[in-house]
């Protein structure tokens, strides 16, 4: 009989989820002192370097991007894999607080995991369907506790199943107070009049299965919108996105308009390219993370070069989960992160850029889930129904 | 329903040979806690269209778990009783649907952060089988062999990096007619060990001519069905009200006639066909997927004594800009792209090969098609080392294949 649980007694011993977490942790930590030169944190490190004061928080900004389709540590920041993350290893961690053991322990789906990121709360919802989350979302705590309008919390999200991360369906929350949606995808097939049937591979939602189109509903951006906010006609979008070769690139083109155009304090970009892996292409997969990677550094880039960001903007990247081990025979590799086994629960998150400390790295467990109360410390807002902790190395 | 409610009727539905297994083990079944039984039945409601080893493995299971004691019984089963479930799954119909009844209680076992103690569950009592009915010896020992970069002249890159460990790289070999000397020296062993299902060629292409000794599967082959079965998901992602869980369940209903293999010669073989397409992501559109992933199966299920695989160059990935611009024109392949997937492939092949018994005594081979390099992995050769040999590749198959 076949239980998806049951290990592999292939070439490696059993170890336990926890043992094979720390060892991912490990690696990492080991890989970015020798290559990196980022020195291990210490209890005798002194004081955050934060700037505290009003005055600071109201021009503070954050950006975070989250890899939808994680990573693992042999394509990425293990020795046999760093030749497909240069910017991240060389241009980014150097300057980076760089967190090696970061688990989920919710559920692996990419809209899921992404809501959980943004709530604060391993959220239970249907990965497959487009409903909002249920906890208040890190963008409804900041709209509301510091009294911002609805232009300066925005999110650029891969595909249409997205469109409702912007806000939950808590009492006290909810409609019209969370972020606005950017949908990509939805202003490509919008722009290109309709004519689909070339595009339906790219406007695919969901590689993990081909049926993934919900409704659409809820904040997206209309297309007229495309010449309001990002100003831009249809005929220069679509004469730029045809200079792309993948939705990643668009988002981060679309980004970059909102960062130009609107100046968001909060901005939440989430990629998407690497589950191209749920293909089972290997160097899809692969050619995926190094476009990831050029493209983290095209928006630090952008982030040091607009004035509105510059000096003043933390950044925060983290794949929203692993993917499965080779060894997990209930699994089948990189392909999907289905198993629950520790690599496709355990990844890493790298913080850089205004109050965070340069070239440290930290091994203590934290949880993906304790970003958004570490977003509301750095932000000034109260996250009420987060259940993450703080991470006392951001504050 | 709750397990210990079953009756015999409630298996009317399956096939004769599965609905004679299930009736015959009744009163144990009644033992057996809703969270695992599905997971049997799974297997069980298959049973017909089984390949002779998940046949045995099956009887095997069955007859270890009727000699349990009702003490026993709650030692092997007493993780999987301590699970929770939603009553909507005890609702559910799991005796005639229990693929989807496991897919649906994974779902809830992964929203209420049990999946960690299903898995604990599943794999202390994967390891209470083997010890209890372990698997029968080996008539000889196994041999996997993965064709690689048909079509690539040259790469620059880094082949065969996961595997070099294992084994001895060669970096000499005459390559001229290497696949017919590998495809030889595998008839030979299905012809010294013949056993239905036993000895494989799968092909990421058009097969090469072969032995009928020798159980063959192509993506070329299965093109006819390909194209049907995605024209009939497309049908149905198109209708209203569709989902992936409906349209999971007429996927899983689907039957070789439906796709289009009509007069089935080999019912086994065509249904494990059809699946390798339903259930297999990306099986039906790159090739190399195709290969990768039914190596797996015919590992996982059929257990292949030999197993001759040869990927082919898949198509192309188009890029955003290319598709905007509407260019349309033949589909290209990506012989180096499809060079990289098969490098993991190989070593994906081996991984499958050495979880099943005798794994100690298997022996392995990936070669760069109509080039000198190859791996060689068997109990006999060094482990990590390099060899100049100016062999071919049938010297090579007699070193590795004992």
């Amino acid at each position: 009989m076949r239980l998806e649980g049951i290990s592999a007694t292939g070439p490696h011993r059993a170890e336990s989820s926890w043992e094979a977490a720390c060892r991912f942790s490990r690696s990492r930590r080991d890989f970015l002192r020798g290559a990196a030169g980022l020195a291990l944190s210490s209890a005798l490190m002194s004081a955050s370097p934060l700037v505290r004061g009003e005055s600071v928080r109201r021009k503070r900004k954050i950006i975070v991007i989250t890899f939808g389709g994680g990573a693992r540590d042999q394509e990425t920041f293990a020795p046999e894999g760093q030749e497909n993350i240069p910017h991240l290893l060389n241009e980014l961690a150097p300057q980076s607080s760089f967190f090696t053991h970061v688990t989920n322990q919710g559920i692996l789906g990419h809209y899921v995991a992404t809501a959980s990121l943004a709530t604060g709360v391993y959220e239970t919802l249907n990965n497959f369907s487009a409903v909002p989350p249920e906890h208040p979302t890190v963008f409804e705590y900041f709209r509301k506790d510091l009294k911002r309008p609805s232009s300066d919390a925005w999110v650029v999200a891969p595909s249409n199943g997205f469109n409702r991360i912007g806000e939950s369906d808590s009492r006290g929350f909810g409609a019209g107070q969370g972020a606005r949606v950017i949908l990509p995808k939805h202003l490509l097939s919008a722009a290109h009049g309709g004519s689909t049937t070339d595009l339906e591979h790219l406007l695919r939602d969901n590689y993990e299965t081909p049926l993934y189109t919900p409704q659409l509903g809820g904040g997206e951006v209309e297309l007229q919108q495309l010449e309001m906010i990002l100003k831009l006609s249809v005929d220069d979008f679509m004469a730029h996105a045809r200079t792309l070769s993948s939705p990643d690139e668009l988002s981060v083109y679309i980004a970059r308009q909102l960062m130009k155009e609107e100046s968001p304090s909060l901005l939440w970009i989430t990629m998407h390219d690497i589950d191209v892996a749920h293909t089972g292409a290997y160097s899809l997969y692969v050619d995926a993370i190094r476009r990831t990677d050029r493209l983290c550094a095209e928006i630090w880039k952008a982030i040091e070069s607009e004035p509105e960001y510059a000096g003043n903007t933390t950044l925060f990247i983290l794949p929203d989960f692993g993917r499965d081990s080779d060894y997990d025979a209930g699994g089948n590799g990189f392909q999907h992160h289905r198993t629950g086994d520790a690599a496709s629960r355990t990844t890493w998150m790298m913080a850089l850029g205004a109050g965070v400390r340069r070239g440290v790295v930290y091994d203590d467990p934290m949880q993906s889930i304790d970003l958004v109360p570490s977003l509301g410390a750095m932000m000034g807002f109260t996250p009420t129904q987060a259940q993450g902790k703080l991470i006392r190395e951001l504050v | 329903m709750q397990p210990r409610d079953l009756k015999a009727e409630h298996f009317a539905a399956y096939p004769p040979e599965a609905r004679r297994e299930a009736t015959a083990h009744l009163a144990m079944f009644r033992q057996l806690p809703l969270s695992f039984i599905p997971s049997l039945l799974r297997e069980v409601i298959e049973y017909d269209y089984k390949f002779p080893v998940e046949r045995k493995a099956i009887d095997r299971e069955l007859a270890s778990l009727s000699a349990l004691s009702e003490a026993q019984v709650e030692e092997w089963f007493g993780e999987f009783a301590g699970l929770s479930l939603a009553s909507s799954l005890e609702e559910f119909d799991w005796v005639n649907q229990p693929a989807q009844f496991v897919e649906q209680q994974s779902a809830y076992l992964w929203s209420t952060h049990q999946l960690d103690a299903f898995r604990k569950a599943a794999t202390d009592y994967g390891e209470r089988l083997n010890l209890a009915a372990p698997p029968e010896p080996l008539p000889t020992p196994r041999l996997g062999i993965a064709v690689i970069g048909q079509g690539v002249t040259s790469f620059d890159g880094h082949l065969f990096r996961n595997l070099r460990k294992y084994g001895t790289y060669f970096s000499q070999l005459k390559p001229d007619n290497g696949l017919e000397q590998l495809l030889a020296g595998v008839e030979n062993r299905a012809r010294t060990n013949p056993a239905p299902y036993a000895h494989w060629y799968i092909d990421g292409g058009q097969a090469v001519a072969h032995s009928e000794s020798v159980t063959c599967v192509s993506y070329r082959g299965l093109d006819q069905v390909r194209t049907t079965l995605l024209k009939k998901m497309q049908a149905q992602i198109s209708r209203p009200g569709m989902g992936p869980e409906e349209l999971r369940t007429y996927i899983a209903r689907l039957t070789p006639a439906d796709v289009g293999m009509e007069e089935p010669s080999d019912p086994v073989l065509d249904r494990f066909q059809l699946k390798l397409l339903t259930e297999g992501s990306g099986t039906q559109i790159f090739s190399t997927t195709f290969v990768q992933w039914t190596t797996r199966e015919v590992l996982r299920r059929a257990q292949a004594l030999t197993l001759i695989v040869r990927f082919a160059p898949r198509q192309r990935q188009r890029p955003m800009n290319e598709l905007l611009s509407n260019t349309h024109g033949d589909t290209e392949l990506d012989a180096a792209g499809s060079l990289v997937d098969a490098d993991m492939g190989a070593y994906y092949h081996w991984i499958n090969q050495q979880r099943l018994a005798g794994g100690d005594r298997s022996s392995f081979i990936v070669w760069f098609e109509a080039h000198g390099q190859a791996i060689a992995i068997g109990p006999t050769l060094p482990r990590g080392t390099e060899s100049g040999s100016s062999i071919d590749l049938a010297r090579l198959f007699s070193l590795v294949a004992v």
